[in-house]
């Protein structure tokens, strides 16, 4: 055969595993071989198990059946000690950080080095925290603590969490969810340095691209069911694409043209003070635009201040031309705006409420009548968007947080898409969602801006960005230093702009 | 089978345990049964059950007032010294009930603007309140209240043709009034989102902090009035009247299934919560049970609640993973 496919023994793999929670067949006989020195991606969609099937070879999940294997030989973990113990290092699709701890004692939690009596080292936890983040090309305090942290840092803490096992086996659930191109990269390094001498890569991305880039293999997965597992070398998007979905997918990036209308959101001089400055821009009545930058640079800082979440130090935000009273989200969708948030397990859904109440959360007054919640109507309202965001779902009234990560993120999506808004901020919309549902929704975005909804869209596919902006902002280190019209936005420009090498683009707005 | 299916819901099961000890009651005890003695059974409750229902909301938005016993001390110290300067009764109802506002304004100020956590709050104000209380009233008991208020708080005047006292029918009113905010309008659905993720609440354009606010001021009015009744019930104003009642209160809430960490619990729960501890503290007392005997039984009742929720589901979930490991072999 040819060489990708490697030869011996795997180090980690599954043997027709099953796994159900409640009436969900999340995955059945399912089977898995990860090699030495390979780089395996898992594909599928939304809800396809892969999430499961991690957690199945981290010890979170025990099989219902089916073997887990390692070196050739059956084992039990108990628990997620048991795996780390055999080498095995996970990162989770969802941060998991102690926010009260500081960046370095998350890293080391547990493990830290000691000096005589047993105190801990400090110093030489925060040098070996520096470390890592040089590895991953990140300016990240170590002695900072976790709460506040972006999406994206957290994913990176996690990443240096993961890479300070000096694993045999290291396990991604979409890391690069919310990282842009440059960190994308160096985490791909740094993975390809691990894989040459000799550890084994399991990759999770609903973004094909970065698989092709990282990985010899993959292995799809539909349903919760094994479809194929072969070399990548041969293999086009569009293949995987059909494996994933059983079907031909429609384009990814369904611009549509629209005119553009009266202005609908003006921030001016925005300010809070060490985080960014004097932002100023507007976004008009059917306009896509995208606020791109590096992780940190800023954005979605701005966002929450502009929505209200977070207070601005100076400056000042209008909607359709009426000043927004500062710091008061409640004022700020009063008036039409939404934001949609990174970070969907703190702040964009209450995992123990159900779907239908998460999506009722936000229009609590138009689901009630006389003061009294109408079931029928809340009902409705979760139906009707779980239906046009192909939701994957049980039970309406079922918990958010037994959704697959890709499904709570459109949730999300719904609740704010229920608000009916003038003025909507995404902050990474298609976090975690799979190339279906993204082409889905952003047909959507663009059918919502031909009708006249405003877009604001912070997002770290630059893909994305390029395809669905009408404009692109960029920003740098806290300030918005690039202009950019759809026509102007490229790759090289955007990046450019984004890692400061240039403050040109300004004059072309 | 069924059994532990059912009983896994928490509030029911509760609900169920009530009725099982009314009955066993009914069979064992003579007198339980009596009119006069289910009148002054549940009446003497009465200011626990009413302040268990705004406690029952605070606890669901993971918020907790210790207060509320304090309160109850500081408005009948109040209400004693006003009724001995002379003022008219009228006059000191609302006057009482504005300092329970007051109060209540001052706990949910500290913890929506200051920031600071609501048990460490109303720990210090429970030691506040109770302390104005002495210095209102001192050691100082005042008893001399006219008969025709004391009337509508004592067991023995009832809605004709019922058991039920003034108290036990205002307890009634606002348990409906209660279960409907907290599960049929919108505030409720926002408590139990506060509850369970602030953020993700706050994010949502909830205005967190007013709803907290409001929340400490309903429970300090609720107290307030407690203060009142109590004090008419046994004719007599203390500064140290209800010391402790916290405890019952929150057991009751806890006991119905309301979970301390928020976001989850019914009011069904609570006001069970609330009879349950009422019919044995009557039962005990008909069987002679020493006083200390009744408030390690309250104590260990509050114990159980906490733990057993957590056993439950430890059993459920193995005899899940044993379920699904036998079908699928
Ligand atoms: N703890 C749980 N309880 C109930 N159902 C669950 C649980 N965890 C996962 N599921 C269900 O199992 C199925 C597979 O979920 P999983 O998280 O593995 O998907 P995924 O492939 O990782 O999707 P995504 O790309 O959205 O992250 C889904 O239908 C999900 O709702
Ligand atoms: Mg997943």
């Amino acid at each position: 055969m040819s060489q990708a496919v490697p030869t011996g023994v795997p180090v980690l793999a599954l043997k027709g595993v099953n796994k159900s929670f409640g009436a969900v067949r999340a995955l059945r006989d399912v089977s898995l071989e990860l090699f030495p020195g390979e780089a395996h991606a898992l594909a599928g969609e939304n809800g396809a198990g892969k999430s499961t099937l991690i957690k199945t070879l981290a010890g979170v999940h025990r099989p219902d059946s089916g073997q887990v294997l390692l070196d050739g030989a059956p084992v039990v973990f108990h628990g997620p000690a048991d795996a780390r113990d055999a080498g095995i290092a996970v990162i989770y699709q969802e941060p998991t950080l102690f926010p009260d701890l500081s960046i370095a004692e998350n890293i080391f939690m547990g493990r830290q080095p000691r000096r005589r009596l047993g105190r801990i080292d400090h110093k030489a936890v925060r040098a070996a925290t520096a470390a890592l983040m040089g590895r991953l090309g990140v300016a990240l305090d170590p002695d900072r603590p976790a709460r506040g942290l972006s999406i994206a840092d957290q994913q990176i803490v996690e990443i240096a969490k993961a890479l300070s096992f000096d694993a045999r086996v290291l396990i991604m659930d979409e890391p690069t969810a919310a990282l842009t191109g440059s960190e994308t990269a160096r985490l791909f390094s740094v993975v390809e340095a691990l894989r040459a001498e000799g550890a084994a890569v399991l990759f999770i991305s609903h973004r094909l691209e970065e698989i092709f880039r990282l990985c010899q293999r993959v292995t799809t997965l539909r349903d919760g069911r094994w479809v194929a597992s072969e070399p990548l070398a041969g293999l086009t998007e569009d293949d995987l694409v059909r494996r994933m979905v059983g079907r031909d997918l429609d384009e990814l990036y369904p611009k549509q043209d629209t005119r553009v209308g009266e202005t609908a959101l003006s921030v001016r001089r925005l300010t809070r003070e060490g985080v960014f400055r004097d932002v100023s821009f507007d976004v008009r009545r059917g306009e896509i635009v995208a606020l791109a930058g590096l992780v940190g640079a800023g954005r979605t800082e701005v966002a929450q201040a502009t929505f209200g979440v977070d207070r601005a130090d100076a400056g000042e935000v209008r909607v359709g031309g009426k000043p927004l009273r500062p710091g008061s989200p409640s004022a700020a969708m009063a008036a039409g705006l939404a934001l949609v948030p990174e970070d969907r397990r703190q702040r964009g859904l209450v995992m123990e409420m159900s779907i239908e109440r998460n999506i009722g959360l936000t229009g609590l007054d138009r689901i009630s009548g006389k003061g009294l919640v109408k079931r029928a109507l809340e009902r409705g309202r979760a139906a009707d968007w779980a239906v046009r965001l192909r939701l994957k779902y049980g039970r309406l009234s079922d918990q958010v947080g037994v959704l697959s990560g890709g499904n709570q993120q459109k949730v999300v999506l719904a609740k704010w898409l229920a608000t009916d808004p003038a003025v909507l901020i995404v902050d990474e919309p298609t976090r975690g969602i799979d190339v279906g549902t993204k082409a889905e929704v952003h047909r959507l975005l663009s059918s919502l801006a031909a009708e006249g909804l405003a877009v604001l869209m912070i997002s770290s596919d630059l893909p994305e960005v390029l395809g669905m902006a009408d404009r692109v902002l960029v920003m740098h280190e806290g300030r918005l230093v690039a202009e950019l019209p759809r026509a102007e936005a490229t790759e090289e420009s955007v990046m450019a702009a984004a890692t400061g090498r240039t403050g040109e683009g300004r004059a072309a707005a | 089978m069924r059994l532990l299916r059912t009983g896994l819901r928490w509030d029911t099961a509760v609900g169920v345990l009530l009725v099982a000890v009314f009955v066993t009651g009914l069979g064992t005890t003579d007198g339980f049964a009596s009119r006069d003695n289910l009148a002054f059974a549940f009446n003497d409750i009465a200011e626990v059950a009413l302040m268990a229902l705004p406690m029952t909301l605070l606890v669901v938005a993971g918020q907790v007032d210790l207060s509320v016993a304090s309160m109850l001390g500081l408005s009948s110290a109040l209400t004693g010294q006003l009724w001995d300067s002379g003022w008219a009764f009228e006059t000191i109802v609302p006057v009482v009930l504005l300092v329970g506002v007051a109060g209540g304004l001052l706990n949910g100020w500290l913890v929506t603007k200051v920031g600071l956590p609501s048990l460490a709050v109303t720990i210090g104000t429970l030691a506040l309140y109770r302390g104005l209380a002495s210095v209102v009233l001192g050691s100082n008991a005042i008893t001399d209240f006219p008969e025709n208020y004391a009337a509508w708080a004592v067991d023995t005047t009832t809605v004709p043709g019922t058991f039920i006292t003034y108290p036990v029918a205002l307890f009634i009113v606002l348990a409906v009034v209660a279960a409907v905010v907290l599960h049929a309008t919108g505030l409720g659905r926002s408590l139990f989102a506060i509850g369970a993720q602030e953020d993700a609440a706050y994010y949502a354009g909830i205005r967190v902090g007013r709803i907290k606010l409001a929340l400490f001021v309903v429970t300090g009015l609720v107290s307030a009035f407690a203060g009142v009744v109590f004090t008419l019930r046994y004719g007599s104003a203390r500064a140290d009247n209800g010391q402790g009642f916290e405890m019952l209160v929150i057991a009751s809430v806890l006991l119905g299934g309301i979970d301390f960490d928020g976001g989850k619990g019914t009011l069904f729960g609570a006001v069970a919560g609330v009879l349950l501890i009422g019919v044995l503290k009557n039962l005990l007392t008909l069987n002679d049970v020493a006083n200390e005997v009744q408030v390690i039984v309250t104590g260990l009742l509050l114990v159980a609640s906490v733990l057993t929720p957590r056993l439950i589901s430890t059993v459920g979930e193995w005899r899940h993973r044993r379920a699904a490991a036998t079908s699928s072999n």
